[in-house]
C-alpha cells in the first residue's frame, strides 16, 4: 500500500512555508506533504501554528515566504474563493456557521461554487433556475444525509448544540466537492459519544476519496484514524510519521505528549 | 419563492388593484403612490441592510440623482422621459459602483461612512449648480409620464403605474432571496470568513447588492419627480436616507415584507401625527423609540409574536 502512495503525486505541498506576525515567527520554514487518500493529522501544543497553517493554506493569511501547492500548482497569494473553487474546504475551530440560515441553507450555501446562476437570472426566473435549485437542494440533503442531521434540516442553525455544529460544517465543506477538506479540531468540546461518530464521518469522507488534513488534540482519534501524523511545535516541524513512529519519538514526547504515555 | 410569500403577494396585489375603487380622493391616492414610492427604494435597501449586512447612509442621493435625471434632462435638455429614466439608472449604477468598489473590498463599516459622504456631496451638488438643477429654490415643470399618447397624469392612473412597478421589483427580490443569491448574501452577512472559505466572492456580491439597491432608489426616484413635478435639494438630503434606513428598521430588515410594512408605516405616521401641531416630532419619535424598544427585531417580527401569543391563550 505504502509504494502505491509513493508513486501518487501529492495532492498538497507546502515548501519551505514561513509565517510571521511582526516579530513573531508562528510557522518556520515548514515542508510536508500530503498523499491523494490519506488521512493526515497536525498535531502540536496550543500556540504551535496548526490555525495559522489552515488560513495560509485556504488563503485567509498570505504566507510571508515559501510556498504552497495543490495538486501540483502554485495555490499562495490567492483569493479563498479561489483555492475553494480549486477543490479545498474547510471547517473552523471556531465553529462559524450562517446562524440566520437554516440548517439545510448552511449545507445548500456550500453549493454555490458549483452552480452559476446570477443576480439577473435569479431574479427573473430564467430557465434554468428552477432546475439548478433542485440540484443544490438535493446534493445538499444528501451530505446532511451523510452527518446524519437530515431531521433538523429545517431548524435554524445556531439552534444546534455544539457537536451538531460541527457536524453541520463538515456537510457545509462536503457539499462544495472538495478534494481535500481541512478539519480544524472536529472534536474540541464533543462528548465521546460524538467523537465516535465523527471519526466515523471522517472515515466515510476518506473512503469517498477525498483527502482529509486535520488539525486535533484528542489524541485516541488522532491515532485511530490517521495515516500519517505531522507534529509542530512553535511553528517548527518536529517530527512526521505514521502513529506508531510518531508515538516513539523522543521530541515528540518532550514537547507534547509527555512521559508517561498510555498509548505506547 | 415558497407558497406562503406567492399567497402573501397574491393578496397584496388583489388589495391594491382594489384600492382605488374604494378609496376616494386625491389625498389618500397620493398617501399611497407616496407609500408605493418609499417601499421601493426600501425594498432595495432591505437586500441591502437586512439580507447582506451592509449600511448605507446615503440612499436619498440615489433617489436624487434618479429625480433630478427624470427632471433636469426633459426640461433644460429636451430628453425624452424613458430615456432620461435609463439615464439616471446609469449614472446611479455608476455612482454606486464608484464608491462600492474601493470601500466593499475592506472589512468593516467604510461603507456607511462613505455613503454617508457621497449624500452630503450630492446634496451640495444639487444646490450649488444652479443654472442646471435650479439650486435652493427648485426645479418645476417636470412633465408627467406618457406612453404612445397614454398620460399617466391622474391620481389613479399613477396609483397604478407606481405599484405595478413596485410589486414587479417586489417579485424580482424575492426571486432573489430565494436563490443561490439570496443565500450568498445571507451568508456575507452570517460569517464573512465562512463565506469566503466556501466559495462566496463576498466583495463581489457585497458590490453588486449595493447597485442593485441605488438602482432600485433610482427608480424611486424618478417616479417622484413625474409625480410631483417639481423637486428641490432636501428632498434628498441625509434627513431622507435615515428615514428610509429607519423604515427598514422599523418594519424589520430581514424580511422584505417587514420592509414593505416599514415603508407603510413610517409614511402613514407623520400625516397622522399632523393633529399635534407643533407636538408631531415629539411623538414620532416617542413612537419610534417605543418600536424599536419593545420590538427590536422590528414590526413584522413583534406582531407575529403577537399573534401566537393570543392564538395561546
Amino acid at each position: 500500500m505504502d509504494k502505491e502512495k509513493i508513486v501518487t503525486p501529492p495532492i498538497l505541498e507546502t515548501s519551505r512555508l514561513r509565517k510571521t506576525f511582526g516579530g513573531l515567527m508562528v510557522i518556520v520554514d515548514l515542508s510536508f506533504t500530503v498523499m491523494s487518500g490519506q488521512i493526515k493529522a497536525i498535531i502540536g501544543p496550543n500556540g504551535a501554528g496548526k490555525t495559522t497553517l489552515f488560513n495560509i493554506i485556504t488563503g485567509i493569511l498570505p504566507p510571508t515566504k515559501g510556498t504552497i501547492q495543490f495538486k501540483g500548482k502554485e495555490i499562495n497569494g490567492e483569493k479563498p474563493h479561489c483555492i475553494a473553487q480549486k477543490g479545498i474546504s474547510r471547517t473552523f475551530q471556531t465553529v462559524e456557521l450562517f446562524g440566520n440560515m437554516t440548517v439545510l441553507e448552511n449545507v445548500m450555501l456550500g453549493r454555490h461554487i458549483r452552480t452559476k446562476m446570477g443576480l439577473i437570472q435569479s431574479g427573473l426566473r430564467l430557465p434554468g433556475v428552477r432546475s439548478e435549485e433542485r440540484f443544490i437542494s438535493e446534493t445538499a440533503k444528501e451530505k446532511l444525509d451523510l452527518v446524519g442531521l437530515m431531521q433538523k434540516a429545517n431548524e435554524p442553525a445556531s439552534g444546534l448544540p455544539l457537536g451538531e455544529q460541527k457536524l453541520l460544517e463538515v456537510a457545509r465543506a462536503l457539499a462544495t466537492d472538495p478534494q481535500l477538506i481541512l478539519l480544524d479540531e472536529p472534536a474540541a468540546g464533543l462528548n465521546e459519544t460524538e467523537i465516535l461518530r465523527m471519526a466515523e464521518i471522517i472515515r466515510k469522507i476518506r473512503d469517498r476519496g477525498i483527502t482529509v488534513l486535520l488539525v486535533e488534540h484528542h489524541m485516541d482519534l488522532i491515532m485511530g484514524i490517521s495515516d500519517e501524523i505531522v507534529v509542530l511545535n512553535y511553528g517548527l516541524k518536529i517530527a512526521e510519521g505514521t502513529p506508531e513512529e510518531v508515538k516513539k519519538d523522543q521530541k515528540v514526547i518532550d514537547a507534547y505528549l509527555g512521559v508517561e504515555i498510555e498509548y505506547a | 419563492m415558497g407558497k406562503e410569500n406567492i399567497r402573501t403577494l397574491f393578496i397584496l396585489t388583489i388589495c391594491l388593484g382594489i384600492f382605488p375603487f374604494f378609496i376616494r380622493g386625491d389625498y389618500y391616492l397620493s398617501i399611497m403612490i407616496f407609500i408605493g414610492i418609499n417601499a421601493i427604494t426600501v425594498m432595495g435597501l432591505s437586500l441591502l441592510m437586512g439580507y447582506a449586512g451592509q449600511i448605507s447612509l446615503g440612499h436619498a442621493a440615489f433617489l436624487g440623482i434618479g429625480a433630478y435625471c427624470s427632471g433636469v434632462l426633459p426640461v433644460k435638455f429636451g430628453f425624452s422621459i424613458f430615456t432620461a429614466f435609463l439615464c439616471g439608472l446609469f449614472l446611479s449604477a455608476i455612482m454606486a459602483m464608484a464608491i462600492a468598489i474601493p470601500t466593499l473590498k475592506l472589512k468593516g463599516h467604510y461603507l456607511a461612512v462613505a455613503t454617508l459622504g457621497f449624500g452630503e456631496i450630492i446634496y451640495i451638488i444639487f444646490n450649488e449648480l444652479l443654472e442646471i438643477t435650479g439650486g435652493p429654490s427648485g426645479l418645476s415643470g417636470i412633465p408627467s409620464i406618457h406612453f404612445f399618447g397614454y398620460s399617466f397624469k391622474g391620481g389613479v392612473r399613477y396609483f397604478y403605474l407606481v405599484w405595478a412597478i413596485a410589486i414587479l421589483l417586489l417579485i424580482f427580490s424575492l426571486n432573489v432571496i430565494h436563490s443561490r443569491i439570496g443565500r450568498a448574501l445571507r451568508a456575507v452577512h452570517g460569517s464573512e470568513i465562512a463565506a469566503e472559505a466556501m466559495g462566496v466572492n463576498v466583495s463581489q456580491f457585497k458590490i453588486q447588492v449595493f447597485v442593485l439597491s441605488a438602482l432600485y432608489a433610482s427608480v424611486a426616484g424618478s417616479l417622484y419627480a413625474h409625480f410631483i413635478t417639481f423637486i428641490s435639494p432636501p428632498t434628498f438630503g441625509l434627513f431622507v436616507s435615515i428615514l428610509l434606513l429607519m423604515m427598514v428598521v422599523i418594519g424589520g430588515g430581514v424580511s422584505i415584507w417587514g420592509a414593505l410594512l416599514g415603508a407603510g408605516i413610517l409614511t402613514i405616521l407623520p400625516e397622522y401625527l399632523r393633529a399635534f401641531k407643533d407636538f408631531d416630532i415629539l411623538i414620532y419619535g416617542i413612537i419610534l423609540m417605543a418600536i424599536l424598544l419593545f420590538m427590536p427585531e422590528g414590526i413584522l417580527k413583534g406582531l407575529t409574536v403577537i399573534v401566537k401569543w393570543i392564538k395561546k391563550k
